[in-house]
C-alpha cells in the first residue's frame, strides 16, 4: 500500500513549497454492469418527514449518474500525503426530511463534526464505530448540534434507529486531500506537492480500489476508477 | 543389547511422562482447552473496587473456567456456546459496554464492570456471579480489561451526576408522560411501554443482531432492567444510553428534574409491579391527566422542571 517514505514527503514539502509546484489528480468514477435497484422508502410512520418529500425517496446505497458514473465515492490520498493536523473548521452532517444530507461526509481525524437536526422529530445518531469509541445520542427537534471528534481513521456506518431507513457514512481520514464524487462522478485532489501517492477510491457497497500516481511538478494527472456493480 | 534396553526404558518412561502430562493440566484446570490462546502476553491490568485491587494475572483460571465458554478465550464473544445464545455474549475486544455510569462512548468504571458481574444481565444468559469472592470478581474485572487496548489509552468516563430524587407526584408522572411522547421513547418502546413501537421490529444492535426494546409491562415485582432495578438505575440508563444497542443517551437534552419525571412515568408502565408511582397513580384514579405546561410552574412541581419543560 505505502509507496513513499513520509520523511521524503515531508522533506519535499519543506524544500518545495506546495504553491510553487502544486499538482492535481483528477478523474472520474464509473461502474460496469447493472447496479441493483434502490428500494423505495416509506416515511408513512413519520408524517412530518413524509410531507417534506414531493417525489418518492429511495435508499442511497448506490447512486448513479449519466454515462455510468458513480456518486458518493470517497477518493482520497491514502499514502504519501498524511496531513498532521485537522482543519479548524467543522464538518456538518444534517438530518432533514429523515434523510442524511449529505449521505457521505469525509473528515480528518480529530476534526470537529457537527450533527444538526433540521427536522420536527427526534433522531438518534448512532455511528457504528469499530475502532473509535461507539456512541449513540438522542437529538430532539431544536436541540443544539451534537459536536464530536473521531481519533482513528475509519469508515463508520451511521444509523438512526428511530427511523430505520436513515443510513449514512462518516469517512474519517488521515488526510485533507479527499473528494467525494457527486453528479457526474468527478473528483479533484488539488494542491499535491511533487511526490508519489496512493489514491484510494472507497464506495460503501463496492469496496475500495487503489492506484499509484506520481506528481512531478505543476501538472494535472488524470486517473479513473471503475467499479464492478454487484448483482445483489 | 544395551541399546535396546535403553530404548525400552525411553519408550516406557516417555509414555508415562506423556500420560501424566496429558492428565495433569486437565485436572488442574478443569476446563477444556479450546480455541487459540491470546497471541500477546497478558497485559498487567489492575482494577480498583473499594478497598480491593484486582489483578488480571490472578483471574486467568477463573476466566477460562467460568467465562471463556461464552465470551471466548480471546474475549471476543465467540465462545463455544455463543452460537446458541441470544443476546450474544459481550465482545470485550471493542470495550463497548451497556451498563455504565459514564457518558455514551466512554469506558465504564471498574465499579460498573464489577456491578455487572454481581448483578448478572436480566433476560440474558449472564448469571449473577455471587459465588465468587470479592477479590475474585475484582480480578475478573481486571482481566476483562486486558482484551482491548482502549484500557491503556483511555481513562474511564466521568460518572454522570444523579441528583436526589424529588417526591413522586401526579404532576411529575404527567410531565414524564409528556416527555415520553416528546422524546419519542414510544417509537421503539411503544405507547404503553410494551416494546411494540413502530420501529421496534427493525432494531438491531451494533453487531447486526436483532434486539428488542424493553417491555415495561412484562414482569411483576421482581422485574429488573438489564442494568439494575432501582429508580436511580433507570435514571442512569437513559442518561448514559446502552452502548452497542439502539438505546441512545438523552443526557444532552434532558434536565435532571425532567429525567426524574420520566423515571416516575416509566414506573407506571410497569403495571404489574408494586411501586410508589403506581400507588400515587391509583390514588389519583388511575388516569394520567394531560400535561399542561403552566401547571409545572405551580407550587407542587419542581421549578426547574417547569422551566425546562416550558422552554422547549
Amino acid at each position: 500500500m505505502r509507496t513513499s517514505n513520509p520523511c521524503i514527503a515531508v522533506a519535499i514539502l519543506i524544500l518545495f513549497p506546495a504553491l510553487m509546484f502544486a499538482g492535481t489528480v483528477s478523474g472520474k468514477v464509473t461502474y460496469t454492469g447493472t447496479p441493483v435497484k434502490q428500494k423505495p422508502i416509506s416515511m408513512a410512520k413519520e408524517p412530518s418527514c413524509e410531507k417534506q418529500h414531493s417525489t418518492p425517496i429511495t435508499t442511497e446505497t448506490i447512486v448513479t449518474g449519466a454515462n455510468s458514473t458513480l456518486e458518493n465515492v470517497v477518493v482520497y490520498i491514502s499514502a504519501g500525503a498524511d496531513d498532521a493536523s485537522a482543519p479548524p473548521q467543522a464538518v456538518t452532517f444534517t438530518q432533514k426530511g429523515c434523510q442524511y444530507i449529505p449521505h457521505v461526509i469525509a473528515l480528518h481525524t480529530g476534526q470537529e463534526l457537527h450533527v444538526v437536526n433540521g427536522d420536527q422529530t427526534s433522531h438518534n445518531i448512532h455511528p457504528m464505530a469499530k475502532t473509535n469509541p461507539e456512541w449513540n445520542k438522542s437529538q430532539p427537534p431544536g436541540a443544539p448540534p451534537i459536536v464530536q471528534k473521531f481519533d482513528n481513521s475509519e469508515f463508520i456506518s451511521v444509523k438512526c434507529q428511530i427511523h430505520p431507513w436513515m443510513h449514512g457514512w462518516f469517512a474519517v481520514l488521515k488526510t485533507n486531500h479527499y473528494s467525494i464524487t457527486g453528479d457526474g462522478g468527478a473528483f479533484t485532489l488539488p494542491n499535491l506537492p511533487p511526490g508519489k501517492y496512493t489514491v484510494t477510491a472507497w464506495h460503501e457497497d463496492y469496496g475500495t480500489q487503489t492506484q499509484d500516481v506520481t506528481i512531478s511538478g505543476n501538472e494535472t494527472k488524470s486517473i479513473d476508477f471503475s467499479f464492478k456493480a454487484k448483482a445483489y | 543389547m544395551k541399546n535396546s534396553k535403553e530404548w525400552t526404558f525411553r519408550i516406557v518412561f516417555g509414555c508415562l511422562a506423556f500420560g501424566a502430562l496429558s492428565i495433569l493440566p486437565a485436572s488442574a484446570q478443569d476446563a477444556p482447552d479450546i480455541g487459540p490462546h491470546p497471541a500477546q502476553p497478558l497485559r498487567p491490568m489492575e482494577s480498583h473496587i473499594g478497598n480491593f485491587t484486582g489483578h488480571a494475572r490472578d483471574a486467568k483460571m477463573d476466566y477460562r473456567r467460568y467465562c471463556a465458554g461464552c465470551h471466548g478465550d480471546l474475549g471476543d464473544g465467540n465462545g463455544e456456546n455463543a452460537p446458541w445464545l441470544d443476546p450474544k455474549p459481550r465482545d470485550f475486544t471493542i470495550a463497548t459496554f451497556k451498563c455504565r455510569s459514564t457518558p455514551t462512548g466512554t469506558l465504564p468504571t471498574d465499579q460498573d464492570l464489577y456491578d455487572t458481574v454481581n448483578r448478572g444481565i436480566d433476560n440474558s444468559n449472564m448469571p449473577i456471579w455471587n459465588t465468587f469472592t470479592e477479590q475474585q470478581r475484582a480480578n475478573l474485572v481486571a482481566y476483562i480489561k486486558t482484551f482491548s487496548p482502549r484500557w491503556e489509552k483511555e481513562k474511564a468516563g466521568e460518572p454522570i451526576k444523579i441528583p436526589a430524587e424529588p417526591p413522586v407526584t401526579m404532576e411529575s408522572i404527567s410531565h414524564g408522560k409528556f416527555l415520553f411522547t416528546k422524546m419519542e421513547c414510544w417509537k421503539c418502546h411503544g405507547p404503553d411501554g410494551k416494546g411494540d413501537g413502530p420501529s421496534a421490529a427493525t432494531l438491531t444492535d451494533s453487531k447486526d443482531q436483532p434486539i428488542r426494546p424493553y417491555n415495561f409491562a412484562s414482569g411483576g415485582d421482581d422485574s429488573r432492567f438489564k442494568c439494575g432495578s432501582t429508580n436511580r438505575d433507570l435514571y442512569r440508563i437513559f442518561m448514559t444510553g446502552l452502548d452497542g444497542t439502539p438505546m441512545p443517551s438523552f443526557a444532552d437534552n434532558i434536565q435532571p428534574n425532567d429525567a426524574w419525571d420520566l423515571v416516575h412515568f416509566l414506573r407506571t408502565l410497569q403495571v404489574n409491579r408494586r411501586s410508589r408511582e403506581n400507588e400515587v397513580l391509583k390514588a389519583a384514579g388511575g388516569k394520567i391527566p394531560p400535561y399542561v405546561e403552566k401547571a409545572a410552574q405551580g407550587p407542587v412541581a419542581q421549578p426547574s422542571s417547569g422551566a425546562a419543560g416550558g422552554g422547549k
